[in-house]
């Protein structure tokens, strides 16, 4: 939306210093505006938050981006294809067969890793569904994942009515740290993670960018390409995990993300696009936090607005863009 | 006709069934011989029935709604709860129950209908500004901008400490409907009927602009009539039960499979199956966690995603 009244030149690498600058003074904003007397509270307080909001910025943005390279579309995200709920659906059925005394008591790691599997077995299903069996159009996967999305959340809510409320409430408080308590342990896990993911991701950037240029090329040009996606399917249900684990579903804001960074950086290569897309992630997150906090006094965490904004840049984008 | 009639027998059959499930004793022995207060008789004629009438007349209305949306749209993939008719409507009741409380039933149905209105004209506008879109694009639109209402309600019912009353209304739960407080539901019968009386011309409408006006129709008539029938049918669901997902995309879509897209064949059939499909929610919502209740829209949700998905993985269906 903004790219298109500016105009943008090809220079990605400015583009990204100017936004990695906007990302440091949001930060800083964000930790020392309106502090009042007690640094020595407020300072850790926010910090977590910022991490927090900087973590799930990141892993969506590289989920989603990851996610339309492997798919060749630019507007499928995981979670249109239902990846959120489905997070939700494993915390309510683990929580349903296994009780609440054994949940409460597993190793967050081993949830974790329950949590992964499930997902990349998940993604292994759209895979086969995307490139596996004959012509199936893009609109068959897209719609069938949007409709797993609502199975999803109604097997979910079917789940959380046959347990006892009161648990699941108690429960729902532990599985989802909002932005203002997040979870020390969590935050840990996710940042151990995202930082796997991350040097993973690294050493496949080259890949990946050939993966752009679509299956049958990429074959020809030397690409293993099904052990490649589905490794690729692999860090992009770790990192939804993770963004889920810490504040829940997003819907629109991977889609939102990576659109902005696309016609911010009007390249293919990946190791722009990416830091891009988490940069803008980063941001919005962040500002939109900043300024619920101060000019609201709405201590809610910013996800509402930015599914807001997020959905209103990307009904405009689309209307652009079939006009120019 | 006569499969018609039989689909019906078969409703009739089930509805009867359903007056029977619950909690307070209501049998043929307690009906026949009643006690000396006739409680078996007043339940059945205060909770019961009028259950059994909300249900009904919601299956029949929202599929209708349905239907007609997908003709105007000239989509298959979208449903009064897709496009932002619900979550506009939604948002409507939170303005009314933040400024104007006391507000009759009827008011706040008026309010609802009109922001539904509002929320599916502004989504066909945007369909409009998108000339060459992929079927694809369509629903992704009115997802988009069902989630953009959500989250304006959802931020105002956070701070006024309504978010309890806004899932009610997106979780359409018939166990409080008694009688007197689902009398408004008629009103979506009328909306079906004048739906019936109009089908042709949404068939036409279904074609396209160009084609209905080259038959000497008013296409944006036709629209505006299709629009009114769509958003009153969604609000009065939402103010009196709350909205049912899937419905809207489910039955029509079974229907036009079997039957095509003249809409003056399918209605009746979209109609039926409709209200058959909610009543079946229903009861198994009443049956599965006797005596606790699971809310309609639950089961809808779990029982038409499963049916859709196996819609949608038939070789043979017809996408588009």
């Amino acid at each position: 939306m903004l790219a298109e009244t500016l105009v943008v030149p090809r220079r990605p690498e400015r583009t990204l210093l100017i936004l990695g600058a906007v990302a440091v003074a949001c930060a800083g904003l964000f930790m020392l505006v309106n502090v009042g007397g007690d640094w020595a509270f407020v300072l850790p307080f926010r910090g977590r938050k910022l991490a927090t909001a900087l973590l799930v910025g990141y892993s969506i943005a590289v989920s989603t981006v990851l996610f339309q390279t492997v798919t060749g579309n630019r507007v499928l995200t995981p979670a249109i294809l239902g990846f959120d709920n489905l997070y939700v659906l494993i915390q309510t059925c683990l929580l349903f067969f296994l009780g609440t005394g054994v949940v409460a008591g597993l190793d967050p790691r081993l949830r974790f890793g329950v949590e992964v599997l499930v997902m990349v077995a998940f993604s292994g299903l759209l895979y086969w569904g995307l490139f596996g069996s004959g012509q199936r159009g893009v609109e068959r996967v897209l719609l069938t994942g949007v409709v797993l999305g609502v199975l999803f959340k109604s097997l979910s809510s079917f789940l959380q009515r046959l347990i006892d409320p009161n648990e699941f409430i108690f429960l729902q408080d532990r599985f989802f740290a909002s932005f203002n308590q997040p979870d020390e342990d969590l935050l840990l896990i996710a940042f151990v993670l995202t930082l796997g993911v991350s040097v993973v991701g690294w050493r496949m950037l080259r890949t990946l960018d050939v993966l752009v240029l679509g299956r049958e090329t990429a074959i020809n040009l030397g690409v293993n390409h099904q052990r490649t996606v589905a490794g690729v399917l692999v860090l992009v249900a770790i990192l939804v995990s993770v963004s889920s684990a810490l504040v829940g579903p997003v819907t629109f804001f991977g889609l939102l993300v990576s659109s902005l960074a696309h016609a911010f950086v009007r390249t293919y290569r990946h190791v722009l696009v990416l830091p891009a897309a988490a940069l803008i992630a980063g941001v919005s997150l962040v500002a939109g936090q900043f300024v619920l906090e101060q000019f609201f006094a709405f201590n809610t965490n910013p996800r509402v607005i930015i599914d807001f904004v997020g959905g209103l840049v990307f009904i405009s984008m689309l209307l652009r863009r079939t006009q120019g | 006709m006569i499969r018609l009639a039989a689909a019906v027998a078969v409703i009739a059959l089930l509805a009867v069934v359903s007056v029977f499930i619950g909690v307070g004793d209501v049998s043929w022995h307690a009906l026949v011989s009643p006690g000396p207060d006739e409680q078996a008789l007043q339940v059945l004629l205060i909770s019961r029935v009028p259950r059994l009438l909300a249900v009904l007349l919601v299956g029949t209305s929202l599929g209708v709604a349905g239907l007609i949306l997908q003709m105007l749209a000239r989509n298959r993939f979208v449903e009064p709860a897709t496009v932002g008719a619900a979550d506009s409507a939604g948002l409507g009741l939170l303005v009314v129950t933040m400024w104007m409380p006391q507000l009759p039933v009827l008011g706040k149905m008026f309010v609802a209908a009109a922001f539904s209105l509002a929320g599916t004209a502004l989504f066909l506008l945007i369909l409009r500004r998108i000339p060459l879109r992929s079927v694809l694009i369509v629903p992704l639109v009115g997802l988009v901008l069902g989630s953009v209402f959500d989250s304006v309600t959802t931020f105002f019912a956070y701070r006024f400490d309504l978010l309890q009353s806004v899932n009610a209304w997106k979780t359409g739960d018939f166990s409080h409907v008694l009688r007197g407080r689902y009398e408004l539901l008629w009103v979506t019968f009328g909306l079906t009927c004048c739906a019936y009386f109009a089908a042709d011309r949404f068939t036409v409408a279904g074609m396209g602009e160009s084609f209905t006006t080259n038959l000497g129709m008013r296409y944006s008539r036709i629209m505006a009539l299709g629009l009114l029938i769509v958003s009153l049918i969604t609000g009065l669901v939402v103010v009196t039960v709350g909205m049912i997902p899937f419905l809207g995309l489910l039955v029509p879509n079974l229907v036009s499979m079997f039957l095509g897209d003249n809409t003056r064949r399918s209605l009746p059939w979209v109609a039926v199956g409709g209200a058959g499909f909610v009543l079946l929610c229903d009861v198994l919502g009443r049956v599965v966690r006797f005596p606790y209740e699971i809310p309609g829209a639950t089961i809808a949700g779990v029982a038409g995603s499963v049916l859709f998905l196996s819609l949608l993985m038939r070789r043979d269906a017809r996408v588009g």
